[in-house]
């Protein structure tokens, strides 16, 4: 088992021909991942790397029987995409594109919610099942299928969790990296509530950072609903208020959103913290004993 | 991107709600000439930087003669105002406004923001204006009265109203305050703001709601659908650097430590930061180097880097995941060599052929540590700064 994700998973990906969508569909194919085709309005009945090309996304749902869509358009364009892929068909989108302004996801949010449709980003690597499928931009061979669900707010942090867990032996259930903007297509609390209900992740990695409330809201969520051992790390003790620190949701504001403000919520929830994020897998092997 | 207050106000005026008449003087003449178009016989003089605190640090001033406002603009334009939300050395004063004054009977606040737990536009107001809203909801939260957007609906004037027969107006101002609501609400959308604020909006001797203050901050993300907003940005207000970096396409943010900071990716960059500090280090600033971190990205990194006196020893620390390492590696051995780096770097490469990046450094004959670890990395560049502090 994992989460979202898995063998059978039938990808497309819009922006499919464009230089983004060729490298990293080529790097999926190469992974493993069962990429049925791809979506470039305008060059339909084109073959690209393989695979069949298609106007719509419906066209591609249709002709392929494709579940989940892996968007790498430009951020201009992502309300379109997002919106396209959702009444589409497809029960997955994963949005890796970053710059999309915020009020384009408010509505995109409440369209794939009314449309029951799963948003994961964007501004994000993307969701992987190591030795299964790879949708998303991260590095494949620094994973090792195993047992502990990885959700990130941070690309690179993610990458960083995965090689510690690999390097310890444990192994990845599902990695998940919600992404950096203020309002992402699914939070903490939507992928912690699926590795909570997955018989193959037994513990489970969180790694925050500095901006907004979702952590402090995670927080109370575990308290309550979250069985298995979290671990967690929130980036930027160190970051000066009022300044964006690279991703468009990590700011505080108003004196709000600070890691030390994280930190203490989930502490108090029971989730064992790390202040370093070198510390992240020994934390893993204290808190299961393995 | 921020705003001036003069800028939020003729936007303000463009989308119906009731301003003050002003002028913005750049100079010492215009500004006693401002005298003369703006109606009256007093004014109130502003100086215009992105900044909060402007009255306490005596940037306002109530003024009745011409003689006044020269003596305001002189003393002002070409100098830094420094308040409790700027840095030591201040915002420059590039511009003055100057302004018919208002009579005041009572100060409200009036603000929006998209809040992120719920993922909407929300509207705040209170009786409590002239305060900051952070105390106002620190010390008294039920003195804030919401309203919540609809991104598929919209504003509806009844929340207006709401909100306004809350605050205890009455009805002629109701009627007013809703007409500003949805005014403002209308704008907030149109372009693509990530908050907005008046404060105070005041009810004048006549019993008239009017915008008194505005602030305004335009999301990033959506600048390149707004060229009329755009075209108003003031690098002026901007750090240097900040501003060199966007060029590059790097984020860059200035600390007050002596260790720089080469990262890719935003988490890891913040997450190298808080080691250093762990092992008793200072950061010198956070820098992203991005996903798409070529060569030359690399080495114009670099330079930003030690442009700053303070650095005392710089830490590279790259996960490969898009980015290659090797590609990282020839970037470092090309900066190094073109700026001359004179203090020590370590360098930890981790992920998409770092065994490759790593071989090129110890080939290079440069003075590089390489750390096999983030520890071990961050241990490293903290003794060679000079040992923890």
């Amino acid at each position: 088992m994992s989460i979202l994700i898995d063998e059978n998973t039938k990808v497309i990906c819009q922006g499919f021909t464009g230089s983004q969508g060729t490298q990293h569909s080529e790097q999926a194919i190469d992974y493993g991942t069962k990429m049925v085709g791809g979506v470039t309005p305008g060059k339909g009945g084109q073959t690209h790397l393989g695979l069949p090309v298609f106007n719509t996304v419906r066209e591609a749902v249709d002709e392929t029987g494709a579940d989940a869509s892996v968007i790498y358009v430009p951020a201009p364009f992502c309300k379109d995409s997002v919106l396209e892929a959702a009444n589409s068909g497809v029960s997955l989108v994963v949005c890796i594109t970053e710059g999309i302004p915020t009020l384009d996801m408010l509505e995109i949010k409440v369209a794939c919610d009314s449309l029951g449709v799963r948003l994961i980003g964007p501004n994000c690597p993307g969701v992987i099942t190591p030795g299964k499928c790879k949708i998303g931009i991260m590095p494949g061979d620094i994973h090792l299928p195993g047992k502990v669900g990885i959700v990130s707010r941070s690309g690179t942090l993610t990458y960083e969790a995965v090689k510690q867990t690999t390097d310890l032996g444990f192994g990845q259930s599902s990695c998940v990296g919600i992404g950096g903007d203020p309002i992402p297509g699914s939070n903490f609390i939507d992928i912690l509530e699926l590795f909570e209900k997955d018989p193959q992740t037994e513990a489970i990695v969180m790694v925050g950072e500095i901006g907004g409330s979702a952590e402090e809201e995670a927080a109370e969520f575990i308290k309550s609903n979250v069985s298995k051992p979290v671990v967690s790390y929130i980036a930027g003790v160190t970051a000066p208020a009022g300044k964006r620190m690279g991703h468009a949701g990590a700011i505080i504001a108003g004196g709000k959103g600070t890691a030390a403000e994280k930190f203490a919520a989930l502490e108090s929830a029971g989730v064992t913290t790390v202040r370093s994020l070198a510390e992240i897998g020994n934390a893993i092997t204290k808190v299961t004993g393995w | 991107m921020n705003l001036h207050e003069y800028q939020a106000k003729r936007l303000f005026a463009k989308y119906g709600l009731p301003t003050s008449n002003g002028v913005v003087a750049t100079t010492v003449d215009e500004a006693i000439a401002a005298g003369d178009q703006v109606e009256g016989d007093r004014w109130v003089v502003k100086v215009q930087v992105h900044a909060g605190g402007r009255g306490k640090a005596g940037g306002v001033k109530l003024v009745d003669t011409k003689e006044e406002i020269g003596a305001f603009a002189k003393q002002w334009l070409g100098k830094n105002l420094v308040t409790y939300q700027t840095d030591a050395d201040g915002q420059p004063v590039n511009k003055i406004l100057i302004e018919e004054c208002t009579d005041i009977d009572q100060e409200l606040y009036l603000g929006a923001v998209i809040d992120r737990s719920t993922r909407r536009v929300v509207f705040m107001a209170s009786t409590e204006g002239g305060v900051e809203i952070e105390t106002v909801a620190e010390n008294t939260p039920e003195k804030i009265l919401r309203a919540t957007i609809d991104p598929l609906v919209g504003p509806q004037p009844y929340q207006g109203r709401d909100l306004a027969f809350q605050l205890g107006l009455n009805m002629v101002q109701v009627k007013q305050f809703t007409q500003l609501f949805m005014g403002l609400a209308k704008l907030f959308v149109e372009c693509d703001l990530a908050l907005l604020e008046i404060n105070p909006l005041v009810i004048t001797g006549e019993g008239n709601l009017h915008c008194l203050d505005g602030k305004i901050n335009i999301d990033s993300n959506a600048i390149y659908r707004q060229p009329e907003l755009k075209a108003m940005e003031d690098e002026t207000q901007e750090d240097a650097r900040e501003l060199e970096a966007a060029k590059w396409d790097l984020n860059y943010v200035p600390l007050d430590g002596n260790i720089g900071c080469m990262v890719n990716g935003a988490g890891l960059a913040m997450g190298t930061m808080d080691i250093i500090k762990i092992h008793g280090g200072n950061p010198a600033n956070f820098l992203d180097v991005g996903g798409g971190a070529t060569k030359e990205k690399v080495s114009e990194a670099f330079k930003l880097i030690l442009s700053d006196e303070n650095v005392e020893a710089v830490l590279v620390n790259i996960f490969g995941g898009i980015v290659r390492c090797d590609l990282i590696a020839e970037g470092i051995i090309g900066a190094v060599n073109e700026v001359g780096v004179s203090v020590p770097v370590v360098v930890r490469l981790e992920g998409n052929r770092s065994k490759e990046g790593s071989d090129l450094l110890l080939e290079s004959g440069l003075n590089i540590l390489a750390a096999d670890s983030l520890t071990d990395a961050a241990e490293k560049v903290v003794n060679a700064a000079g040992g923890a502090k």
